[in-house]
């Protein structure tokens, strides 16, 4: 494998397998992450997300395949991997016991760092991540936003170029969501890439610049978010008439002038019809005003990766996370994400 | 942030082996936080300060008259047996502690990170040594109180504690080694205890040998456990370094060398 070719991707995985029992959790992953850029690894819990990332991190043998990071393999030179990337887990992986402060002293001890470096390096980061206050305070008292900032703040002391984030906003307000992603952003500014795990489609919509959709252990599609979407179908056009007495006329014009057959929803009177080109909506508006036909609201829309994974899985991903609302509600930790762990 | 610049991957300097320097290194690193814990929660000291205080009292005047004749003569035979019990019972918990301290999220950090593999452990067991030292202290200071003055003076039960705190870190990597293959906790001190109780009671701790039938007195001779009371009893009681301290310290060396690799091994494989 050439240098230049280790520099352009930060992660290549072939066929990536792991049995548990005669579960496998991940049946054969590829996935290729260029140097620079955030990957989105989506799917609902239990899809097999932390397992490949937990494998690509040396965390886990894998069972078949092959994996580098960096041009490094994960199964021979492990050690090489471990001084080239950052791990933030899905359960905060700080010590629980200790303080802030002295998680990220460990941490950078662990790293190599002296004692002194490893005592400006945590005041740096407690800085950089708003935990300055919080420092001397013990864990048991942070809120789970505080806790996934420390543990990203603990996977960025020795500056790794590629960070693993595993799930990084679940279970966090919108508010603190944010802040993570502008944090993420922020990272990949500065040169590192990020491969991030999530069930939130509109995440990885925000944040990734590839999106690999996985599924029962399998990459069902991969691409660009827009890729995804385009695979999916045309958008679709939106429109909300002032008078609902309208619809039916409404319904003939769109047929004459742009071909196609349109949904009503009378009730809220709305009609949708899927559009291929846009340049033909002026024609539609211009009819539509001939004809006296007067429009309240008029929007289009790309489709949503929730349509994505419904036409690629057969299933929708807020489906699956529904049936697993009652333990989350309990405060019991996903459990199947957490067999995926293991 | 946006100051740092981060050093590309592939121009890095980078070795896929840990050298002895920073293995040692580590572990004080991972040591260091085992006494950070020990500081934030002190309810875990509890059972090694109560231990050796109603272990010794109990023992003493429960058995003081009928195996010596009288508390006093007892106390000479019985503080070094007591010791090693208390000490080594103490190592039982490290083995529980490990497993608790494992199933938590920051050990997978330890292991995403690119120090020795044997760090965690050896650093737990390391700061381990704290309470194996509280453990010995107190029981010494126990013995003082009820009337012991062990003839050898200072400088030897200091050396005595120290032979068995260092025999009692050995024996904490079977413990350990239970931690990391157990399933839970609790499993860890049942089996843990299985071990423990012939190991302990079937020595010389608390009674004179020829008092045992032939077949125990057989067992209880190639006991290390009996080897190691034996050095710390001719330590404290006379002053004098025995065979027995070296066979204790060429025992703890054998459990060492066995499982030590054996534990690093399981807790690699559960990675």
């Amino acid at each position: 494998m050439s240098a230049s070719h280790a520099q352009d991707w930060a992660v290549e995985a072939h066929g990536l397998v792991k049995v548990f029992g005669d579960n496998r959790a991940v049946d054969g992953v590829d996935l290729s992450v260029r140097t620079g850029t955030v990957y989105g690894v989506l799917g609902p819990n239990g899809a097999g997300k932390t397992t490949t990332i937990r494998m690509l991190a040396t965390l886990l043998k894998p069972d078949g395949g092959e994996a580098t990071v960096f041009g490094h393999d994960v199964r021979r030179e492990p050690q090489v991997v471990r001084q080239l990337i950052g791990v933030t887990g899905q359960y905060a992986s700080v010590d629980e016991t200790l303080s802030a402060t002295e998680n990220l002293v460990l941490f950078s001890r662990l790293n190599g760092l002296s004692r002194a470096d490893s005592k400006r390096k945590s005041a740096e980061l407690l800085e950089e991540f708003g935990l300055a206050e919080a420092a001397k305070r013990p864990l048991k008292n942070f809120s789970g936003g505080m806790r996934r900032r420390l543990d990203l703040a603990a996977s960025l002391i020795s500056q790794p170029p590629l960070i693993f984030l595993d799930e990084p906003t679940t279970g966090l307000d919108p508010r603190t969501r944010s802040q993570m992603w502008d944090t993420i952003r922020r990272l990949v500014a500065t040169g590192s890439t990020v491969l991030l795990t999530t069930q939130y489609l509109d995440e990885a919509d925000q944040l990734a610049d590839r999106i690999a959709v996985i599924d029962r252990g399998i990459v069902v599609a991969e691409g660009t978010a827009d890729d995804l979407k385009h695979s999916v179908g045309s958008a679709s056009l939106l429109l909300k008439l002032v008078d609902a007495g309208n619809l039916e006329r409404a319904r003939f014009a769109i047929l004459d002038v742009l071909g196609v057959e349109a949904v009503l929803s009378p009730e809220a009177g709305r009609i949708t019809a899927p559009m291929s080109d846009p340049d033909t909506i002026t024609d539609l508006l211009i009819r539509l005003r001939e004809d006296g036909i007067a429009v309240a609201e008029l929007a289009v829309q790309q489709p949503t990766l929730d349509e994505v994974f419904l036409a690629l899985t057969g299933h929708t991903a807020t489906e699956e996370e529904e049936t697993d609302a009652p333990l989350d509600a309990s405060g019991a930790p996903a459990t199947k994400e957490l067999e995926d762990a293991r | 942030m946006t100051q740092l610049t981060i050093a590309p991957g592939v121009s890095r300097q980078l070795k896929n082996h840990v050298s002895i320097g920073q293995t040692v290194q580590n572990s004080f690193s991972m040591a260091y936080r085992g006494l950070l814990k020990i500081r934030r929660t002190p309810e875990q000291l509890i059972d090694v300060t109560l231990q050796p205080i109603i272990f010794t009292l109990m023992f003493t005047y429960i058995f003081g008259g009928a195996i010596a004749g009288s508390v006093q003569d007892y106390l000479p035979s019985l503080i070094p047996g007591i010791l090693v019990q208390t000490v080594i019972t103490t190592s039982v918990v490290t083995g529980v502690q490990l497993r608790e301290d494992m199933d938590k999220g920051v050990f997978d950090r330890f292991k995403s990170l690119p120090i020795a593999r044997i760090a965690p452990l050896a650093g737990a067991l390391l700061a381990d040594t704290v309470r194996y030292a509280i453990a010995t202290t107190l029981t010494f200071t126990m013995g003082f109180i009820i009337g012991y003055r062990p003839e050898g003076g200072i400088g030897f039960v200091i050396v005595a504690g120290l032979l068995v705190i260092a025999c009692s870190w050995a024996i904490s990597w079977i413990f350990a080694f239970f931690g990391v293959i157990a399933r839970s906790a609790s499993s860890v001190q049942g089996i843990s205890f299985l071990v423990l109780f012939p190991l302990t009671f079937l020595s010389n701790a608390f009674v004179p040998v020829d008092t045992l039938p032939v077949f125990l007195q057989w067992f209880v001779n190639i006991n290390p456990v009996s080897h190691l009371v034996t050095a710390v009893r001719d330590l404290a009681n006379t002053g004098a370094w025995t065979s027995d301290a070296w066979i204790s310290l060429l025992g703890a060396a054998v459990i060492v060398a066995i499982f030590a690799p054996l534990t690093v091994r399981a807790y690699m494989k559960k990675a």
